[in-house]
């Protein structure tokens, strides 16, 4: 029983982590939290099994396909439901904007797709085994996902302009940086990353419209508890939170798995506004 | 499903505003006939309507003082619902104990709600806005987990049947009455509390938090009552809302009507009440026109919600905001009236002193203030001058409580004055203005000054919620004492217009008389001549110095040289986070470091 609880918590927190982080790529690019957050993790998963599955395209080309699916989605976001609203952010209006689109797609997803949990292809053809696909898949797409961040970030001149960005995007703009253009290319990094999560968790969540709030809300637990635009703080926590929920689930049951995580959540949160590894900031008079 | 303000309550307001209190009311009135009217004209069928909008509106009036006021997100507000009707059903059901009377039920659950709307609510004093956002809502998918998988008591997915109201209510018409009244009631309640102090203390908090707490007024116990109300109304609407179904399953509560809540409130307005009444009737209507999209609704809403957000944020009650469309007189000045003064604050007050001792206080390695003293005496102007960044915004908050020193105090008559709890500044008479005004760009200048007296009422929320006397008694001093503040700095023609509409020198008189409701012992300025034409500064300069005649502090913080050694007693100079010269106008003049530093040779 505890091989199967951590191999699937640490499966599930990955995918945590991986919505986690895609929070953080839009929050570090607009200051803006977006409910589509776990919207384009579901996407992910209805578009892989939707291309491959329903439409009989070979794996690869359905994988990239739903990737693109996520970036354009992310891009959406940022015209829609981000831009707008940036110059008044002090109105948290975003909170409201980002909501209604997560809805739009959620609501379009369960009308068009399906209102059922539809089957998600396994990736590689081989037999099922103990530590199966569905288990190491999020995995290897959660560490994919941080070493390539931090390749980015820290090798390429567009992961420095992304730095810049995120640490002051009016000097950013003064030094000539593009910022809008970085905002959008953030946002549509952003979709991938939670395209990748929802394509790569698929064979555990399957291709369901409703794992959109799930996802969102599980998706912000890493966010908030490692501190915001902290990816590594979101992994730990991400994997914190699915073993945390997989061992409950296993002993106590499902509901109450739930209620768990959920006080947990406020109760940590409470006592610890700006995450496990935040600081707090000065407020400005 | 309203009623009209009682005349007596705002005398005063209805005057302002020229037109009577008809104007304001009338279209309350038309709603509360149509609405008495009903059964005359209309069939059963808008009678289930009818009564479905009665249900929603009464969780709306309490949210709206949340959302729509203190602009609090909690977009998962429908676990709230949830609960009332889980609690209600449950009980007039005798499920678990012995089946209990309706309306007892119903009351039970009011109680149950108001406990849990502070529980959702709590996290929102200490949280970022999406995080409480996230918050509710993972509240409310708790709430229908819970009802889902807790069989014995609520059915699980089979559901239990909803309360059924004895007669007269237990007719479709006479349980539309029932809902009708509870509406009417929940609109009353809410007008009132939006025409009282604590209305403004919300919308403060909304828009200028410091503020608001600069003015007195404690966030957290304001919104606590508010959350207790919220919470109490919406449970009994859910207990409404299971009797209007008849039978209630977990799949009943969605998301969706916490949307639909939000739209309801956001496409009448902020800070409004009619705007929102009007939302939700709307609402609850539109589908019946609708009837072939009924599985797009959700989608429908979540667009209708985007489009609200992006292209009217200030939703139906600004559209209808004729008065505030009038072109306002151009070139107006501002002509303080020094000598309304001393009716305003009461002359020969002597509240001690106000002192820094060795105060220090760094951010990282910057020393923002280094061993800074202080005495600002009343009946003076003390001047505080120093290039950007010597430390003298940086001592106004220390004051003012929102750094906390590390070393060192400031004191008030020899009592130490407390660091971060800001709302005790204004007990202790210490008022302040900012150096970017900060007003609620979307109430009146009125209530923006009465903002400022907020912590001289006495009557409590509940007093307010049913307008009694005290209530009443305290509205006509806020209001009395503001039209006299506004008359004092000049303003007393723009008191009714929108905030937001007046010019940037016109703001910083305002906030001058939203300081001056206090009574002030001391008053904090910060730059009050920034962004003023010559003239203004010379009519500022005067009104400072009758301040201070009438026995009040003023610790005034500028780069115009001219106006401090114009009229400061005293004039501290700092650089770099210490005091460099301390003196009489004239000394500081021909001090050679402050010179060589400051001034220019």
């Amino acid at each position: 029983m505890l091989e199967s609880i951590v191999s699937s918590g640490v499966a599930i927190g990955c995918i945590y982590a991986l919505i986690g982080v895609t929070y953080n790529v839009m929050f570090s690019a607009s200051r803006v939290f977006s409910f589509t957050a776990g919207t384009l993790g579901m996407i992910g998963g209805v578009l892989g099994s939707l291309f491959i599955l329903r439409t009989g395209m070979p794996i690869a080309l359905g994988f990239v396909l739903a990737l693109a699916g996520g970036a354009l989605l992310g891009v959406v976001t940022e015209i829609v439901a981000v831009r707008p609203v940036l110059k008044s952010l002090d109105q948290h209006l975003y909170v409201l904007s980002t909501l209604a689109l997560a809805l739009i797609v959620q609501q379009y997803t369960a009308i068009e797709w399906s209102t059922e949990p539809q089957p998600f292809p396994r990736i590689f053809d081989i037999v099922r085994g103990g530590f199966d696909q569905q288990y190491w898949l999020p995995m290897l797409a959660c560490a994919a996902v941080i070493v390539g961040l931090e390749l980015l970030y820290r090798h390429t001149l567009v992961g420095h302009a992304f730095l810049a960005i995120a640490e002051d995007n009016y000097a950013a703009r003064a030094l000539g940086l593009p910022e809008r253009g970085l905002r959008m290319a953030s946002f549509a990094l952003a979709g991938v990353i939670g395209a990748l999560a929802g394509f790569a968790g698929g064979q555990l969540l399957l291709a369901f419209f409703a794992n959109a709030p799930l996802l969102t809300f599980y998706g912000f637990v890493p966010v908030a508890l490692g501190g915001m635009g902290n990816n590594r703080g979101a992994v730990v926590a991400g994997l914190i939170l699915g073993l945390f929920q997989q061992s409950a689930n296993f002993l106590v049951g499902g509901i109450f798995a739930s209620v768990a995580v959920f006080a947990a959540f406020i109760v940590v949160l409470l006592a610890f506004p700006e995450g496990l590894a935040g600081a707090p900031v000065q407020r400005r008079v | 499903m309203t009623q009209t303000p009682t005349v007596q309550s705002r005398p005063a307001r209805a005057a302002v505003f020229g037109a009577g209190a008809f104007a304001h009311a009338w279209p309350f009135l038309a709603l509360l006939v149509i609405g008495l009217t009903l059964p005359l004209f209309a069939g059963g069928y808008w009678g289930v309507i009818a009564t479905r909008a009665c249900v929603y509106w009464v969780l709306v009036a309490g949210l709206n003082l949340m959302v729509g006021f203190a602009g609090q997100l909690a977009i998962g507000w429908v676990a709230l619902l949830t609960l009332g009707a889980y609690t209600t059903s449950v009980l007039a059901a005798g499920n678990v104990m012995p089946a209990l009377h309706p309306y007892l039920a119903l009351a039970i659950a009011g109680a149950i709600g108001a406990v849990f709307g502070v529980i959702v609510g709590l996290p929102a004093l200490r949280l970022r806005t999406f995080y409480f956002a996230i918050t509710t809502l993972g509240f409310a998918t708790i709430v229908t987990q819970i009802a889902l998988a807790w069989q014995s008591v609520t059915g699980g997915g089979v559901g239990v049947p909803g309360p059924i109201f004895p007669a007269p209510f237990d007719s479709q018409w006479g349980f539309y009455y029932f809902c009708f009244g509870l509406a009417a009631i929940c609109t009353w309640m809410t007008m009132n509390i939006a025409a009282s102090r604590f209305g403004r203390a919300l919308t403060a908090i909304r828009d200028a938090e410091v503020a608001a707490e600069a003015s007195g007024i404690a966030k957290p116990a304001l919104l606590v009552t508010v959350f207790l109300f919220s919470g109490a109304v919406a449970a009994i609407s859910g207990g409404l809302f299971a009797s209007l179904q008849s039978y209630i399953t977990p799949d009943a509560f969605t998301i969706d009507l916490s949307v639909l809540f939000f739209i309801a409130i956001l496409i009448g307005g902020r800070g409004s009440i009619l705007g929102p009444v009007l939302g939700t009737i709307l609402l609850t209507v539109l589908p019946e026109f609708a009837a072939p999209l009924v599985a797009w609704s959700t989608f429908l809403y979540a667009v209708l919600l985007l489009v609200i957000v992006l292209a009217m944020p200030g939703g139906i009650a600004e559209l209808i905001d004729f008065k505030n469309r009038r072109p306002l007189q151009s070139n107006r000045a501002i002509v303080p009236r020094p000598d309304l003064l001393p009716r305003l604050l009461g002359t020969n007050r002597d509240p001690g002193t106000l002192t820094l001792e060795q105060v220090a206080l760094s951010f990282g390695g910057v020393h923002a203030v280094d061993g800074l003293d202080l005495t600002i005496r009343p009946g003076e102007v003390h001047g505080l001058i120093g290039p950007n960044g010597s430390g003298k915004t940086t001592t106004l908050n220390v004051i003012s409580g929102y750094y906390a020193p590390q070393s060192g105090t400031a004191k008030l008559d020899g009592v130490v004055l407390p660091a971060l709890v800001r709302h005790t500044r204004a007990r202790h008479r210490i008022a302040r203005t900012f150096q970017t005004p900060r007003l609620v760009g979307e109430a009146s200048v009125l209530d923006n000054v009465m903002i400022g007296g907020t912590i001289d009422g006495r009557g409590t929320f509940a007093e307010s919620l049913l307008s009694l006397p005290r209530h009443r008694r305290d509205e006509a001093m806020l209001h009395e004492t503001a039209m006299l503040a506004l008359a004092t700095v000049g303003l007393e023609s723009l008191a009714a217009v929108r905030a937001d509409r007046l010019q940037h020198s016109e703001l910083r008189f305002v906030e001058i008389a939203r300081g001056l409701m206090l009574r002030p012992a001391f008053l904090l300025l910060d730059e009050p001549a920034a962004g003023l034409s010559a003239e203004e500064i010379t009519r500022l300069g005067a009104f400072l110095v009758a301040i201070a005649k009438t026995g009040t502090g003023v610790l005034l913080v500028e780069h115009h040289a001219d106006l401090i050694f114009d009229i400061c007693h005293h004039v501290t100079v700092l650089n770099l986070g210490k005091m460099l010269a301390a003196g009489t106008p004239a000394e500081i003049r021909s001090h050679p470091e402050v010179v060589n530093a400051y001034l220019g040779g």
